[in-house]
């Protein structure tokens, strides 16, 4: 098959490792200077809402946290993976214990820990806290829709899976939300609050959210809620104040609002009945 | 034998020849043979192996269902599969690998074999228990799978079972029912297996093996037993009342009878998040062993490794809820901390790892590739789940992508390990080497394979895409990363398909000699295979490495840095005070 391979020796393999080092070394230099000043993204984005940001924030320095910590590993993991490969037949010092070294990588790591610990504690206090509110919105979720309810008004916005319903807040006003579920548990989740939070049944799920930037966001059902879990879609479209009040005024017509109480009861009875249930094998998009 | 190992160095004598055998393999001779002797089988090895085998087919069970994921992924409008289809491939793609395969790989497959020769024991504590594990194992396996031959199709609810989502009025069918059966059956061998590695190691070890002359893999084994019996009987206490919840009428985790959904994952979390280490500990254990051999080095701070384990596991009993922070009802700084402190021993274990090879003389044979690659994904996935134990930055990733790519970094460094514990001990189990060349191409298929598949799964995740759905209709340019996804999802496949190859192709070919590696642990001094009852007689157990220190007694560890006062006859001289 093969023949043993020795590996090279001397000049060669020091002109090689040195090769590879000054690689290792040169590849993230260069990304942290294309980067410039500005702190990078690691893939995360800003988001819409006061909370959205700081999360973000948080987001990048548990990266720049995580690059240093996982860039010092990997470079001694490569230092050690060059620098010691067997030569010969040569049994290395059988050392096995360096207390002060031990001891460094325990309490460093701590401290660290400690650290990331109040950076999550002042996001978290923020996102989880709740502050008087003017605009209240119950959210429902239920196999396979939305329904958001604006409690003191007449005004509701209902629907099922790829009809994105089209839930309305006002911006730059924190708005509390009631989370509940009338079935399984589903996923309250939209990408540009980078936030999410179980619609559970039994349970209300209370939170605030301000948002600050104009804009329809797309939401979606996270946790698996069965068989249209992947198609339980929404959008959240936050307007200014003043749209906000004139929706809210349009659903003061009593005659609108039978009517749409109806057509949504409808909606919901045909299709809870028509929707096949567990275990069968309808194709979708067949 | 050559043609296969590459080692640049001259191998050491062999341990001495077994002249002093004394005769005791009676039973081997008279007792029942072919197929009868492996069913009636109560030899940990035989057992150990049965079990190494019938996980590693899960394994590739599993993985093929991941490449019909894949393949089903591969377009925003995937028709591969029907959505209902979808639910159940993931749902038994993960209980698969999870349930029916890591674990039992772990401590009913290498673990059963290895811990009774580790620690010099003959065979496990209850050698019939072992036996019953075993078989309880393999009907749970064959109920889960079976789900896929009824009516509704296999479960369908996640490898969690979410409750209500998996009582009977939302998920009725049958193929929940047997997955509820299986799991109980391979929780009930585990539960078994943990019992019999906890009294072997407390009961069974040879003279002069004190506990911390114990190897590493072994201290994490017995860790791993003790978890399974603090995790598994809640998981199975869950599953009971599950089953009654669907079959008896209780109302235990339903909301209209009363019942609490979110008691379920207390309960099932509380099981699963010792489970995660329960999984990742034997394979700690493996890739430190390995890199202490292939380093030709005592392990770095083994005091500190055993520390740094048991700390892993008091520290897991406590962090459940770090699955549950979006359910909006548990106490998130104490969660949050507790998961974030987890960090710090298993950091230790990351620098002992590095400090073990530094200054040592590595030889890259493919145990030792797999390690190395257990170490570098590992610390992707250690990393990544740093950002999950912190309440904020879960709410945004929690149930996207990202969690799947932390967790899928994670356990695919464990699968490395594996591999890495199969090339290792394979010629300590069956007398034979496998091909390197071959290994160390499963390893680059395997390590480059499994970057390309998580990378952009961690992108996806952050650009909001859910795990567990069959579609994304509303944002095909998702598709590029779920294609470059799928690519190293083939790579792995590969890798597998390679690994397969090897055993063929090196079936009975190259023979090992008892200890090819010059590795340092007990199980290497016996023959290889094993005799029946394990060992023919034992070195002087007066360290962590017996075999070492009788094949290099010049050698020995400098436990304090300092070369040890010698007598004149070349012995380490003991202070009495
Ligand atoms: C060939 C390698 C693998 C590939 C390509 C793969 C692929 C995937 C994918 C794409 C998903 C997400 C499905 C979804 O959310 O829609 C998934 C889920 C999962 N995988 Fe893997 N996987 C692999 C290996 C493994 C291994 C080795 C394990 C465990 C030891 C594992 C455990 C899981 C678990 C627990 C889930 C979650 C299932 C659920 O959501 O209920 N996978 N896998
Ligand atoms: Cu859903
Ligand atoms: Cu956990």
């Amino acid at each position: 098959m093969q023949t043993p391979a020795l590996p090279p020796q001397g000049a060669t393999v020091r002109a090689r490792r040195w090769r590879h080092l000054r690689r290792a070394v040169a590849l993230p230099l260069a990304a942290l200077a294309l980067s410039g000043c500005t702190i990078p993204s690691f893939y995360a984005s800003e988001g819409a809402t006061s909370s959205s940001k700081s999360v973000y924030h948080l987001w990048q320095w548990f990266s720049i946290g995580a690059v240093i910590i996982g860039g010092f590993v990997c470079i001694l993991v490569a230092y050690a993976v060059l620098r010691y490969r067997r030569k010969g037949d040569h049994i290395p010092r059988q050392s096995q214990y360096q207390l002060p070294l031990e001891l460094a990588y325990t309490i460093v790591p701590i401290l660290i820990v400690f650290g990331l610990f109040a950076a999550t504690l002042v996001v978290e206090n923020k996102e989880t806290a709740n502050p008087a509110t003017k605009v209240t919105i119950n959210v429902n979720a239920f196999q396979w829709g939305w329904k958001f309810t604006y409690p003191g008004t007449n005004a509701f916005v209902y629907g099922q899976t790829t009809q994105n319903p089209e839930m309305i807040m006002p911006a730059g006003e924190n708005v509390h939300f009631n989370l509940t579920s009338s079935d399984v548990i589903h996923g309250f989740y939209v990408h540009d609050f980078n936030f999410s939070r179980y619609a559970l049944p039994g349970v209300r799920n209370e939170f605030t959210i301000l948002a600050q930037n104009e804009g329809t966001y797309f939401g979606q059902c996270t946790q698996l809620c069965g068989l249209y879990h992947s198609l339980m879609y929404f959008r959240v479209k936050v307007v200014s104040q003043s749209q906000y009040a004139a929706w809210i005024a349009s659903f003061n017509n009593p005659a609108d609002e039978a009517a749409a109480k109806a057509a949504a009861k409808t909606t919901y009875q045909q299709t809870s009945s028509v929707v096949p249930t567990h275990g069968s094998t309808t194709k979708f998009g067949r | 034998m050559t043609d296969v190992l590459d080692p640049p160095v001259q191998l050491p004598p062999p341990p001495p020849s077994h002249e002093m055998l004394e005769e005791h393999g009676h039973d081997e001779h008279h007792g029942p043979t072919g197929i009868l002797k492996w069913i009636t089988t109560t030899d940990h090895k035989i057992i150990g192996l049965s079990y190494t085998v019938t996980s590693v087919i899960m394994m590739i069970i599993g993985g093929a269902f991941a490449e019909i994921i894949r393949a089903q992924l591969a377009s925003p409008n995937g028709t591969l599969v029907s959505l209902s289809q979808y639910n159940e491939l993931f749902t038994m793609h993960g209980s698969v690998m999870i349930y029916l395969f890591v674990g039992p790989f772990a401590f009913g497959g290498l673990a059963n074999i290895m811990v009774p020769i580790q620690i010099g024991a003959p065979d496990m504590a209850y050698p019939r228990l072992n036996a019953l594990s075993y078989w309880l194992y393999l009907t749970g396996a064959i109920t889960m799978l079976s789900g896929f031959f009824t009516a509704g199709g296999a479960a369908n609810f996640g490898w969690v079972a979410y409750a209500p989502l998996s009582n009977s009025v939302n998920t009725p069918g049958s193929g929940a029912d047997l997955w509820i059966g299986g799991l109980l059956l391979t929780g009930f061998s585990a539960i078994f297996t943990g019992v019999n590695i906890c009294a072997t190691v407390f009961y069974l070890r040879a003279p002069g093996m004190t506990m911390f002359r114990m190897p590493i893999f072994t201290w994490n084994m017995l860790v791993t037993g003790i978890l399974i019996l603090l995790a598994f009987p809640v998981l199975t206490a869950g599953l009971i009342m599950l089953y009654c919840d669907r079959h008896f009428g209780t109302h235990i985790f339903s909301v209209q009878g009363g019942g609490v959904p979110v008691l379920w994952q207390h309960i099932f979390w509380f099981w699963g998040h010792p489970e995660v280490y329960i999984l990742a500990l034997p394979f700690f254990g493996m890739a430190t062993e390995i890199i202490a051999v292939f380093s030709r080095k005592p392990v770095f701070g083994y005091k500190g490794m055993v520390f740094a384990t048991l700390t892993i596991a008091a520290l897991s009993l406590g962090v459940w809820a770090h699955h549950m922070f979006t359910t909006g009802v548990v106490l998130l700084p104490f969660f949050s901390i507790m998961s974030l402190l987890i960090a710090v021993p298993t950091g230790i274990k990351i620098f002992n790892w590095i400090g073990t090879m530094w200054r040592g003389e590595i030889w890259f044979s493919t145990a030792m590739l797999m390690a190395i690659g257990f170490l570098i994904t590992f610390l992707i996935g250690g990393l990544t789940g740093i950002y999950l134990a912190s309440p904020p930055l879960d709410f945004f990733t929690h149930d996207t992508y990202f969690v799947v790519a932390h967790f899928h970094s994670v356990v695919m460094a464990l699968l490395m390990a594996a591999m890495g514990g199969l090339y290792y001990w394979g010629p300590k189990i069956t007398g034979y080497l496998l091909n390197e060349r071959i290994g160390k191409m499963q390893f680059w298929f395997l390590f480059i394979g499994t970057q390309i598949f998580t990378f952009p799964l961690y992108v996806l995740g952050l650009e909001g895409m859910p795990r567990r759905v069959a579609i994304y209709p509303h944002d095909p340019q998702w598709k590029t990363l779920n294609d470059w996804s799928t690519f190293g999802a083939i790579l792995i496949g590969i890798s597998t398909i390679l690994f397969v190859v090897n055993v063929a192709v090196s079936w009975k070919k190259y023979p090992s000699g008892d200890n090819p590696w010059d590795a340092q642990t007990l199980e290497w001094f016996t023959t290889s295979p094993p005799p029946h009852h394990n060992f023919y007689r034992l070195p002087q157990i007066r360290s962590e490495r017996p075999t070492w220190d009788h094949n290099h007694p010049e050698h020995r560890s400098l436990t304090h840095g300092k070369h040890p006062e010698l007598t004149e006859d070349g012995l380490e001289k003991v202070h009495s005070s």
